[in-house]
């Protein structure tokens, strides 16, 4: 049975996000990138799966916990085709009043060249077809998907992740191989996987994970469910930081480079995680303290400093910055300590602003250098081996990773202290926490003291790298970032922001800096922004959440009460409206 | 007796320590607002001497001054009214509202462009820019219920920093799609009618058309407002949910329907307040929605948040301090440059407002849930 309502509405939806990401520039920005040679580009690959998405959905219906809809073959590929032929339909429309009505002066991105980008490169008739058909063959791909056993599925997700990732991950595959005659057999000479090497990888893949199917889950929750100080444990971390030593040795400098980056945004992101993520005061403006480091550390060791110019050394320089660091942790977190929740993020946002603003203002210009910022900020002294700095990526890498295991070790012993507990109740329930004992003006102080000092070492290492300081680099968008990574990664959980920070700031790139996918440049955070909708409405716990979190978020689908309330009132008003 | 003894000790000494904390924290914002006063009289004194030696602006350059201050309040007032109801209705801060509008701004660009191309701007101006006003509403309204019902319904009742935290989203990604389909740079309205810039004279006082038309439709839009939830039945409805959205469906009113009426009420006025931009700033870009936003979200503080005209209010009042605080107390202090910090400036308020007062000028008007 086919519900044509909702065929036509979710083909609409997908025809709508299809124009959308042609509109912008997306398909054809990212149709540079081939991902299998002959077959599949970037562009196709964004602009086809979200219809395959779609088609998914509307085939598998809504999902509760009453009943699980069972899916046949044939209604769910006819379904996903159905939608598949509206989207395109829409799309097709959409292409052909661009085509005769010329937007250009209002929408840059609507020309001749989306409209080639979109029809692979065929033009207005013929090209329509190709679009219609590939729909069509992408809707029913996605409708026959929930039709399947999971077991299929799930090898389907595999081969598709593994076969993508490699294929763009070429840099870091090119890198570590390093044998050319190896990476001219995998990858094709205009980038992208060989026909036959992505078939390769994915017969490997599925061998292999039939071979050891149900392995990986059993070893995970054995993982969970061990003591925090058992032996896997142990093993584990210590294969992290065996990992984290040998890294940097096999990576050539740009992505030692990218490590660095993606290790700064780790060590911020332990912070606001301590903020945000255990004491569950939402810090808009994390970046000031980000900037008190970069800029301390600026002051005191570049001989280029405008007026107080002690040109430290940085070991030196970097106590002071401590301080400076408590005291503007301090200075931002008691005015704020009445506020509710909504109020902090608003006022802490505005401290970051106000901290930038002045930064930059002629007003303190003779401190800070103004718009000119600081330059010639000397590297880190490193005994035996001299001035470790931007130009040494590949030592540098250690420094920050040293730094990040520190940041590491503190959030952890801070989260299972008595302090850590009574951030945990704070989060839960300010009044009660108040009410059992817990002086929640010191909690408070304390969470933005330690998140304001990890930002600091996170600046005081930046200026060190990147030997000069300017205000551009202190803006909103970096603390919006360093929330994303929180988020993504599972607020209050550790393992969660180094993931986080690796799929985001490596992948998709840092706020002003480029990621592994430099083709996403100009839209991560468009990503950004949507990523951090789904995460909120799809999975508020994050990738790796921190199990305590992920209780108190799902807290009213346990208590009955409210689980029949949610679901089954669903139910009844969707049966109701149909 | 002596586990006793040592009991009452421990006590005693818990309740010092804890007292002591509190005086500290509470002599830090005594301090806060003792040195916001001292600087706000010594920076007005210096300014005073200043102009009494004859340096600095002259009276006329003043009034401009206040009059252009007075027009951006009001337009941060409107926006700041999305702000309000939303936060009274479902007590989360719709973080995306300012880029609400900014679409409307944007679109209402695209309209006005048209129009000056085939003269009807020159030609009627007033019908221009009623039109440019019914785009600006409508693709705001459209937004700010597009993004209620993907991105905040679904999350009713879950913790209270979920949906902000999805609005900021909802934020960067508005953003970056109007980026991606506008393009990134600054585009610029067709330069305002001969009958608007021209100045006019209110009681003597010469104003400049565009300002005047500025202050007008704020009055005009604040009132139809007013009137929509004081007197008409959805108005009604939507003060009900704001009491208690439970009771209110159990009086047989549609919660769903009356959140979805509050962003769009919000969303017009928003657009309102984007037709007040496009006159008085001309341009528009992906990001010209951020900082007014947020500007525009400190007003509502200011005036009290929840309550409408306190959010008026509030707007005119951000608009005197960040058009006038910088010259008036900042200039006095000797610190060079000040237009720059206009926006420090803004925030500072921000700050001060809820220390010294954190229901805001008029008080709260919340529903008894988000009181707690």
């Amino acid at each position: 049975m086919i519900e044509m309502r909702r065929v036509l509405r979710l083909g609409l939806l997908a025809g709508v996000s299809m124009s959308f990401l042609g509109s912008i520039g997306m398909v054809e920005t990212f149709n540079e990138r081939t991902l299998i040679d002959p077959i599949l580009r970037m562009g196709d690959l964004f602009f086809y799966g979200t219809l395959l998405t779609i088609a998914y959905f509307a085939a598998r219906g809504e999902v509760n916990v009453l009943e699980q809809p069972e899916v046949e073959m044939g209604t769910g590929t006819l379904t996903g085709a159905g939608v598949g032929l509206v989207a395109a339909a829409f799309t097709s429309a959409f292409l052909v009043l661009i085509d005769s009505v010329n937007v250009l002066e209002f929408f840059p991105n609507m020309d001749q060249s989306m409209i080639q980008s979109l029809t692979f490169e065929q033009g207005i008739p013929i090209g329509l077809l190709l679009l219609g058909a590939a729909s069509v063959v992408a809707g029913a791909l996605g409708g026959l998907l929930p039709a399947l056993s999971d077991r299929t599925r799930k090898s389907i997700w595999l081969v598709s992740g593994w076969v993508i990732s490699i294929s763009l991950l070429e840099v870091v595959v090119a890198d570590i191989v390093e044998s050319r005659t190896v990476i001219r057999a995998i990858y094709a000479p205009g980038g992208g996987l060989r026909l036959w090497s992505a078939a390769a990888i994915a017969v490997l893949v599925v061998v292999l994970s039939r071979r050891y199917e149900g392995r990986f889950g059993s070893f995970t929750t054995r993982v969970r469910e061990s003591d925090a100080k058992s032996r896997l444990r142990r093993s584990l971390i210590a294969l992290a930081v065996f990992a984290a030593i040998v890294l940097p040795m096999l990576l050539g400098g740009i992505l030692n480079e990218l490590l660095i980056n993606v290790s700064l945004f780790i060590l911020m992101g332990l912070g606001l995680n301590i903020v945000v993520g255990l004491a569950g005061l939402l810090d808009l403006g994390y970046v000031a303290f980000f900037a008190v480091g970069a800029y301390g550390t600026a002051v005191l060791t570049s001989p280029l400093s405008p007026t107080v110019s002690p040109e430290l050394n940085w070991w030196v320089a970097l106590p002071v910055v401590l301080i400076l660091a408590t005291l503007a942790g301090l200075l931002v977190g008691t005015p704020v300590i009445r506020m509710r929740g909504d109020y902090l993020a608003i006022v802490t946002l505005g401290f970051g602003e106000i901290v930038r603003i002045l930064l930059l203002s002629d007003w303190l210009t003779p401190i800070f250098g103004g718009s000119q910022g600081i330059r010639r900020i000397p590297g880190v002294q490193v005994p035996f081996l001299g001035e470790v700095g931007g130009t040494r990526p590949e030592l540098f890498v250690y420094l920050t990773t040293i730094f990040v295991l520190i940041a590491a070790y503190i959030s952890y012993r801070a989260q299972n202290s008595r302090v850590g507990r009574s951030w945990a109740a704070m989060r839960e329930d300010e009044d009660v926490a108040e009410a059992i004992g817990i002086s929640t003006v010191r909690a408070k102080l304390l969470a933005f003291i330690t998140g304001a000092i990890v930002a600091s070492f996170a600046g005081a290492l930046f200026a060190a790298k990147v030997g000069a300081v300017f205000t551009n680099s202190f803006d909103v968008l970096v603390s919006i970032i360093i929330l994303v990574v929180v988020i993504v990664g599972g607020m209050g959980s550790i393992p969660g922001v180094v993931v986080g920070a690796f799929v985001l700031i490596g992948v998709l790139g840092g706020p002003k800096s480029p990621g592994l996918l430099q083709e996403f440049a100009e839209y991560k955070l468009l990503f950004y922004g949507a990523i951090l909708v789904v995460m909120m409405l799809k999975k508020p716990e994050g990738l790796l959440p921190s199990v305590r979190r992920s209780r108190e978020l799902h807290q009213d689908e346990m208590s009955q009460d409210a689980w029949l309330d949610r679901d089954t009132g669903h139910v009844l008003e969707d049966r109701l409206e149909t | 007796m002596l586990p006793r003894q040592v009991a009452a000790n421990s006590t005693t000494t818990t309740s010092r320590t804890r007292r002591f904390r509190f005086n500290w924290v509470d002599g830090f914002l005594w301090f806060i607002r003792v040195a916001a006063i001292i600087t706000i009289v010594v920076g007005l004194t210096g300014t005073i001497q200043n102009f009494m030696a004859g340096q600095g602006p002259s009276v006329e350059q003043w009034r401009d001054l206040f009059v252009s201050s007075i027009s951006t309040g009001a337009m941060y007032g409107l926006v700041a009214l999305g702000y309000s109801m939303v936060y009274g209705v479902l007590g989360f801060i719709n973080f995306a509202h300012g880029e609400v509008f900014m679409a409307g701004i944007m679109v209402g660009w695209i309209a006005a462009t048209i129009m000056f191309q085939n003269g009807l701007w020159d030609g009627n101006p007033f019908l221009a820019l009623a039109i440019v006003l019914v785009v600006a509403m409508v693709t705001s309204t459209l937004i700010a219920v597009l993004t209620e019902k993907i991105a905040y319904r679904p999350l009713r009742g879950s913790p209270r920093l979920i949906p902000l935290i999805t609005s900021i989203g909802v934020s960067f990604f508005l953003q970056y799609a109007f980026a991606g389909l506008f393009g990134v740079g600054l585009q610029t309205y067709p330069p305002p009618p001969g009958i608007l810039s021209r100045d006019i004279n209110v009681f003597g006082v010469p104003i400049e058309g565009t300002k005047l038309l500025v202050i007008l439709v704020a009055i005009l839009a604040m009132i139809a407002l007013w009137y929509f939830v004081a007197k008409t039945k959805t108005g009604r409805a939507m003060r009900a949910v704001a009491e208690d959205k439970e009771i209110a469906g159990l009086m047989g009113i549609n919660v769903d329907r009356t959140i979805i009426t509050t962003f769009a009420v919000g969303g017009a006025m928003a657009g309102v307040g984007g037709l007040l931009w496009a006159l008085l700033f001309r341009n528009v870009q992906f990001i010209t929605g951020f900082l007014p936003g947020i500007k525009a979200f400190t007003a509502a503080v200011l005036g009290g948040i929840g309550n409408l005209p306190g959010a008026m209010l509030g707007g005119v009042l951000l608009g005197l301090f960040e058009g006038m605080g910088p010259l008036l107390v900042l200039d006095g202090l000797g610190i060079p440059a000040v237009s720059q910090l206009k926006d420090a400036v803004a925030f500072s308020a921000l700050i001060l407002v809820l220390v010294f007062r954190p229901s805001g000028l008029l008080g709260e008007r919340l529903g008894s849930e988000e009181r707690a």
